[in-house]
């Protein structure tokens, strides 16, 4: 049951984003943060793509872990 | 958490790895360009590597001495993970190639004989898989593990070494002498090599776990 009302709410999500890309407009606002990923040919740009992607495998790798010591807890229960 | 604090040091020393790698100034040198940086992410790549078929090796070894499964496990996770970071490096490192050698696949001696190396340690994994027998299974892919590693060593170090190449490390163009990186470009370099290879170490314990709990039953 969880896993269907996650997949439904992750399918809402992406529709409510695509109406979003329709409705696109170029960002032009100001400010210290979009200044500063502006500079330098917008590198920062990718290294913000890249420690998203690299979070993202930490977040996996950490879930990972934890599911792995469950099973483990629960075999070690099991023996004794 | 006491135990996990070499997971959170490499999440920390890839973050600057990554910030650090991106922006800092870097020279500008031929062909290369700002792709220099490619050295923070391709070459930690092949230090992980050698750092699990070492593991693999050594935990063939030990199977053998004592027949110990578990030590069999330990072998094949590392020879899995190991075959992972070698095809990431052979994949980044043929993009690269691309755009500064010419050619995706030149024939660069190193190039050709580390997919070699690579393709004889795939062997090692299909060959685990085709033998359902478990004792079996573990002796003879100990016994190939070794000869793999005995042939990795030559094929990716000793005879790019003795030619001449188009990667640095060759006779022509020796790498890791103390003037040929620039010391601010080693300020990243080895804190990337020992982020890399603690975040392989993490995987690889993830995945001996795995196995572990998979034969259960056996290692009881």
């Amino acid at each position: 049951m969880i896993n269907k009302a996650f997949s439904f709410c992750c399918t809402c999500v992406l529709l409510l984003l695509s109406l979003l890309a329709n409705a696109q407009q170029q960002n032009t606002e100001k400010g210290p943060v979009n200044e500063f990923f502006r500079s330098n040919d917008k590198i920062y740009v990718i290294v913000g793509v890249l420690l998203i992607i690299f979070a993202g495998i930490i977040i996996f790798l950490i879930s990972l872990e934890r599911k792995i010591s469950r099973l483990e807890r629960r075999d070690h229960q099991e023996r004794q | 958490m006491a135990k996990h604090w070499w997971k959170a040091l490499a999440v920390l020393i890839l973050t600057y790895t990554i910030i650090a790698g991106f922006t800092h100034k870097i020279p500008i040198i031929g062909t290369n360009g700002q792709s220099s940086r490619g050295l923070y992410f391709h070459v930690p790549m092949w230090v992980c590597m050698y750092t699990m078929f070492t593991i693999s090796v050594i935990n063939s070894l030990r199977y053998l001495s004592g027949y110990d499964l578990r030590k069999d496990a330990l072998a094949s996770a590392a020879g899995g993970v190991g075959v992972f970071y070698g095809v990431l490096g052979f994949a980044t490192g043929t993009l690269w190639a691309t755009y500064t050698w010419g050619s995706t696949f030149t024939s660069d001696p190193k190039q050709m004989l580390t997919a070699v190396a690579l393709l004889i340690y795939m062997a090692y994994l299909v060959l685990r898989m085709s033998i359902s027998d478990i004792d079996k299974r573990a002796r003879i892919s100990a016994v190939f593990n070794i000869f793999a590693f005995a042939l990795l060593i030559p094929l990716t170090y000793i005879i790019p070494r003795m030619v001449d190449s188009l990667h640095p490390g060759s006779a022509s163009t020796p790498g890791f002498a103390s003037k040929d990186t620039d010391n601010n470009m080693k300020m990243v370099l080895y804190p990337a090599f020992i982020g890399w290879t603690l975040l392989s170490v993490w995987i690889f314990t993830l995945v001996v776990r795995y196995k572990k709990l998979e034969l259960k039953n056996i290692f009881k």
